[in-house]
């Protein structure tokens, strides 16, 4: 019984940092230009469907495939900003929220046109599926590296907003755009920026995902994208450490109601994982870590 | 007037549907401090804020006496007018809350890749020592007056030809603003010219050379500051005196009867 109670929380651990990688990007796209935006589970799809279908079929080694699949997930979100959101910067958040709705669902539905919607069975090179033993309960190499390479993405996101010029810009944007033009700071090249460390690491999500679960398709990205949603305003919308809390909370949520209710509910994770959202929102309206809107401003 | 720094001719300024600034002509000569006076909604934030590239002009001239000839700023981007050497430290101070104080003043000093920025910070740390002691706290834990002297300094660390300080006194108190103000003297004595923007036009007409009074969006009175200090109109509506037109006397207070 320990053994599979500590199964669950290793695959509790590793939903929450694919949760988590997603729903920090989506933060922080949040944070500096107040637009929630769905479409961002489906750059974690173009991640996943450049990793498998590009990089891995050229037979490259993952330590190319992984920082090509950043850059793609990079530029895929820039590029979206710039054509699509960029224009209607002065325009009402709502008209954003919507557009980000439908460049989601233009993207699908072009994934679907170009690459069926039947999902595609991939995996990751290398001797990833190699199962260790861990207290009795399993683990691959490929879980060992998700959680990993999470960790550490957070970390480094974490020294470069807080350390470094352009992260310093990126905070004081999203705090006054304004004020932060008034510096000299190019506000425009700053929020491309925020897009691009965001779409990186949808990106990678994509790549786990996809190396994890073993399936790849056009509509994968839009689950999870919504659940990072969830799990950025659970941990305080705007917070980057709230989004991440609220990325791992998520995954466990979500596998321990799996795990632990009798299977025949296995099929309404979801409602519970709104269910969840909706609990913290009546006891925090704010989120976990997030600050009131007053002081938000 | 010295040699013009800054030139405004003839701007119309539109915000939404309503016209913000009309006709709007202005000199800053080089060195001077020169202020802007006026009431609410006047249009004195729109005047900086065009003049650094947040509106734009829908017709109109600014140029700038750049290091290398005459710049037109209309159609320039605002870091790009930083870049030339005009600061503009706005209104109601709008420090980044969330940032430390040295992170505000590493974003004012953006910019720059000098290797003078750390010994630019020392000095104004010098100056204000009480932002050496919250260097590392959140601007927003800051006090009015802390937040003004962290605005100046922070717009300072661009090293500006011409600073623009939108009303610098706003709600603090009065030995607050005779401390800023005698730093807008030093800052000018060494060098910088000045564009003050003031409601508090005693203290404006007491530091500037040069004055303009604004009125819905149009200048209507322009003069030397200490013409302007003893003109009945600007007495009357920014001096809070009541003068006669005839002799310029002031009448004396009325009786209050309690
Ligand atoms: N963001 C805005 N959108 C539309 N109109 C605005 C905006 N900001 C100011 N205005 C209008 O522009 C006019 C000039 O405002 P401005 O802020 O330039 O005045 P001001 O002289 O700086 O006033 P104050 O002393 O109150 O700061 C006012 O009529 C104001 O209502
Ligand atoms: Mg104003």
């Amino acid at each position: 019984m320990s053994a599979y109670v500590l199964q669950q929380l290793i695959n509790g651990l590793v939903l929450g940092s694919m949760y988590a990688l997603v729903a920090v990007g989506f933060s922080m796209i949040y944070s500096i230009v107040r637009l929630i935006n769905f479409a961002h589970g489906d750059v974690a799809m173009i991640g996943a469907f450049s990793t498998f279908l590009v990089f891995a079929a050229a037979g490259l080694p993952l330590w190319v495939i992984v920082p090509a699949t950043l850059a793609v997930g990079a530029a895929v979100a820039a590029i979206i900003e710039f054509l699509v959101f960029r224009p209607q910067r002065q325009a009402p958040q709502v008209n954003g929220f919507i557009t980000s709705l439908g460049v989601s669902i233009l993207i699908q539905n072009v994934g679907i046109l170009l690459l069926s919607a039947q999902p595609r069975s991939v995996r990751l090179p290398g001797l990833l599926r190699t199962n260790h033993d861990f207290f009795g309960a399993r683990v691959t190499t490929l879980d060992i590296l998700i959680v990993a390479a999470t960790l550490i993405s957070l970390l480094v996101l974490t020294l470069f907003v807080k350390r470094t010029r352009l992260g310093i810009a990126m905070r004081a944007t999203s705090e006054n755009v304004s004020a932060a033009q008034l510096m000299g700071i190019p506000v425009n090249r700053v929020i491309t920026a925020a897009f691009a460390v965001g779409g990186a690491l949808a990106g990678l999500a994509g790549l786990m995902w996809g190396g994890r679960y073993g399936q790849i398709d056009p509509l994968m990205g839009f689950v999870p994208g919504l659940k990072a949603f969830v799990a950025a305003v659970i941990g305080g919308v705007g917070s980057l450490a709230g989004a991440a809390l609220g990325g791992y909370l998520l995954g466990m949520a979500e596998i321990m109601i799996v795990g632990m209710l009798p299977s025949e509910y296995g099929s309404y994770r979801d409602a519970f994982v709104f269910g969840l959202l909706i609990l913290v929102l009546l006891v925090m309206p704010n989120g976990l870590l997030g600050k009131p809107a007053e002081e938000r401003a | 007037m010295p040699d013009a720094l800054l030139k405004v001719e003839s701007i119309n300024v539109w915000r939404g549907a309503s016209q913000v600034l009309n006709d709007v002509s202005l000199s800053v000569g080089q060195g001077e401090i020169v202020a802007l006076l006026g009431g609410n909604g006047a249009g004195k934030t729109s005047t900086l804020s065009t003049i650094s590239g947040l509106l734009r002009p829908k017709s109109g001239s600014i140029t700038f006496a750049g290091e290398s000839g005459p710049v037109s700023l209309t159609s320039l981007r605002p870091e790009n007018i930083v870049k030339l050497g005009i600061a503009h430290c706005p209104e109601g101070r709008q420090v980044f809350g969330g940032l430390s104080v040295m992170e505000n003043l590493r974003m004012g000093a953006y910019l720059r890749h000098d290797d003078q920025i750390g010994a630019d910070v020392e000095h104004y740390f010098e100056l204000f020592p009480i932002l050496r002691e919250r260097a590392d706290l959140k601007a927003g834990q800051l006090s009015g007056g802390e937040q003004m002297m962290l605005a100046l300094t922070r717009a300072l660390m661009s090293r500006p030809r011409l600073l623009m300080l939108d009303e610098p006194s706003l709600g603090l108190a009065p030995q607050v603003i005779d401390q800023i103000f005698d730093r807008i003297e030093e800052i000018r004595a060494q060098g910088t010219t000045v564009f003050l923007v003031e409601q508090n036009a005693a203290m404006a007409l007491e530091v500037a050379d040069r004055a303009y009074v604004i009125e819905n969006g149009k200048i209507t009175i322009s003069g030397n500051a200490s013409e302007l200090a003893e003109d009945p109109s600007v007495r009357e509506a920014y001096l809070g005196i009541e003068t006669t037109q005839a002799t310029g006397a002031e009448i004396p207070p009325m009786e209050t009867s309690s």
